[in-house]
């Protein structure tokens, strides 16, 4: 089918967490949806033009339903948290690339998610161990003790968790978590803060593991036209032809090593 | 609709110097790729034409990221115009745009008159219907807009262009002037075939929680829906100045919008921000276009052209 703007409609949404937002949405884009890919969300309000880019945290194909766990952080986002079940919403989807599920056969991997950055790991999580033949980490990083998404996430894999003030798993971040407990892997899939996701970059580089992260940038059109969302490339980008790479269509996920962050 | 239009014998062309149009309708560049993107939403052959983003003789990088901010019924762009330089963009854009019924536009872009010069003449064997000379952007420091801004330096560019170009010549004027009349004239007086406007108004967003600005660049371009009652004016203010056809454009989002450019006096319109907040604002404004048509009866859209009392 592609990509496609379509009206959908809320199933439901609750509040898991201070301003953390858990919707699933009724949308026959379930159906395409792979891991680490994202839709677009239209505000109602027209003095909000702009769509918002939201990882997809779940796909249930069956019931044709997308999950998606989003922090509230601005008007548009504030009007999303309003809406109850049955509500019709704008949605363009479904966008980017998604994490490269196959480069996970036969290893043993790390997911690292960071804050809001953990919603996209849930879907991954849940596909690699339906595909088997590789060994999940599970390593996410919170805040403090509001977590969410570690009972979803304990299912797929063995969980992590670290948090900044040290009231859960690991004190500090998803690179403190994964030294204190000895782990190692052969590929990490990450997403999560740009601070995280250097420190991934830099790990994986003197370990030489391969690592795929998910990069975010303010973008307008989500389809890779307007040139807004890119980030820098170690090599000249094929469409672009100089050293940018549009995230929202050549990503968002990236081999850490072609981008320079 | 489309039996509707042919049994009610309406005519939606419309010609800017000798190029005839289906429709008024086309994408701003910038906002459209060359097509490819939208051609996953819309149907390219239905559009009056596609109006490619800017080209330069060389690939440009653009600006560092953050280039996109929201603002109250708009939003301000800093790309840059970040392109791939025209080699690339023949060998891939245009070959791509042949596929399609419609007329192409190519936007140009460079730093000096040289760069603008190589593009133009680069271009002039090529499938192209028409050039859009870009002398508005107000995002690239060097070159670009000081040849927008000034009366005598429009009217030299246009000169040089007008001299080198085989293809019809449409200037891209900057709305952030003084007078915009005085520059349309300019335009004109050095052999412009027509003109397109607006280009994005010069505007600012800081952000109040990191105390810092929302665009690497620190200044953008706004465009949207809140800057169009500018637009509008400016359109009206060029088209009772100057003889040459113009392309209206800004914050255009449906029929409505796009009409009131019509009867401000634009002979055609682009469709360009808007693009992003529905994929599909082309071909809705074009179907919004016919059905006011047979609503009021109109039979020709030339009619409206100028039309406000």
């Amino acid at each position: 089918m592609g990509k496609r703007k379509e009206t959908a409609f809320v199933w439901r949404q609750t509040c898991i967490a201070p301003d953390i937002y858990d919707m699933w949405i009724d949308t026959g884009l379930a159906e395409e949806a792979k891991p680490g890919q994202f839709i677009s969300i239209y505000p109602e309000n027209r003095s909000t033009l702009l769509p918002r880019p939201i990882s997809i945290c779940e796909a249930d194909r069956e019931n044709k339903r997308l999950r998606i766990v989003y922090r509230t952080v601005g008007k548009g986002t504030a009007e999303f948290s309003d809406y109850h079940a049955g509500k019709e919403i704008e949605i363009l989807g479904t966008l980017g690339n998604g994490f490269p599920l196959e480069k996970a056969r036969g290893k043993t991997c790390f997911l690292m998610g960071g804050g809001i950055g953990i919603p996209p790991i849930l879907q991954l999580a849940k596909e690699l161990k339906a595909m088997g033949n590789c060994q999940v980490n599970i390593i996410v990083g919170y805040r403090d003790a509001n977590l969410f998404l570690d009972k979803d996430l304990q299912q797929y894999g063995n969980l992590y968790i670290a948090t900044e003030d040290g009231s859960v798993g690991s004190r500090g971040n998803v690179m403190n978590a994964i030294e204190e407990n000895g782990l190692k892997a052969d590929v990490i899939f990450a997403c999560g803060p740009m601070p995280m996701l250097r420190a991934i970059k830099q790990y994986a580089e003197a370990n030489q593991v391969e690592a795929y992260i998910s990069l975010e940038e303010r973008m307008a059109c989500g389809i890779g036209a307007c040139l807004g969302c890119v980030c820098k490339t170690t090599h000249k980008d094929p469409h672009s032809h100089v050293n940018n790479a549009r995230i929202c269509t050549d990503g968002p996920v990236f081999d850490a090593k072609e981008v320079e962050i | 609709m489309a039996e509707n239009k042919k049994e009610k014998n309406l005519n939606t062309e419309v010609t800017i110097a000798g190029v005839t149009f289906k429709n008024p309708v086309m994408t701003a560049s910038g906002t459209f790729g060359s097509g490819m993107e939208y051609g996953e939403f819309v149907d390219l052959n239905k559009l009056g034409a596609v109006v490619t983003k800017g080209v330069a003789n060389v690939p440009w990088p653009g600006n560092p990221t953050p280039r996109i901010a929201e603002t109250y019924g708009g939003m301000l762009n800093a790309i840059g115009l970040q392109n791939p330089g025209m080699e690339v963009f023949i060998e891939r854009d245009l070959e791509f745009l042949k596929q399609f019924d419609t007329k192409v536009i190519v936007n140009v872009c460079g730093k000096s008159v040289e760069d603008y010069l190589e593009v133009v003449e680069r271009l002039s064997d090529e499938a192209v219907d028409m050039l859009e000379i870009n002398v508005s952007c107000p995002n690239v420091k060097e070159g670009a807009i000081a040849f927008g801004q000034k009366a005598d330096a429009l009217y030299n560019i246009t000169k040089e262009i007008r001299k080198k170009a085989k293809q019809p010549v449409i200037m891209k004027l900057s709305p952030n002037v003084t007078d915009i009349t005085e520059m349309a004239k300019a335009a004109e007086a050095a052999g412009a075939d027509a003109l397109s406007m607006i280009n994005t108004i010069t505007g600012m967003k800081i952000d109040i929680h990191k105390r810092a600005f929302a665009l690497a660049n620190k200044t953008g371009g706004m465009s949207g829906p809140a800057i169009k009652p500018v637009a509008v004016r400016m359109v009206y203010q060029a088209a009772n100045a100057v003889k040459i056809p113009i392309i209206g454009m800004g914050g255009i989002a449906n029929a409505e919008d796009a009409i009131e450019f019509l009867l401000a006096g634009a002979t055609a319109v682009s469709i360009g921000a808007m693009n992003f907040v529905n994929p599909y604002t082309t071909m809705e404004t074009i179907q919004g276009i016919e059905d006011y048509m047979l609503q009021y009866n109109i039979e020709d859209i030339k009619t409206l052209i100028g039309a406000v009392q």
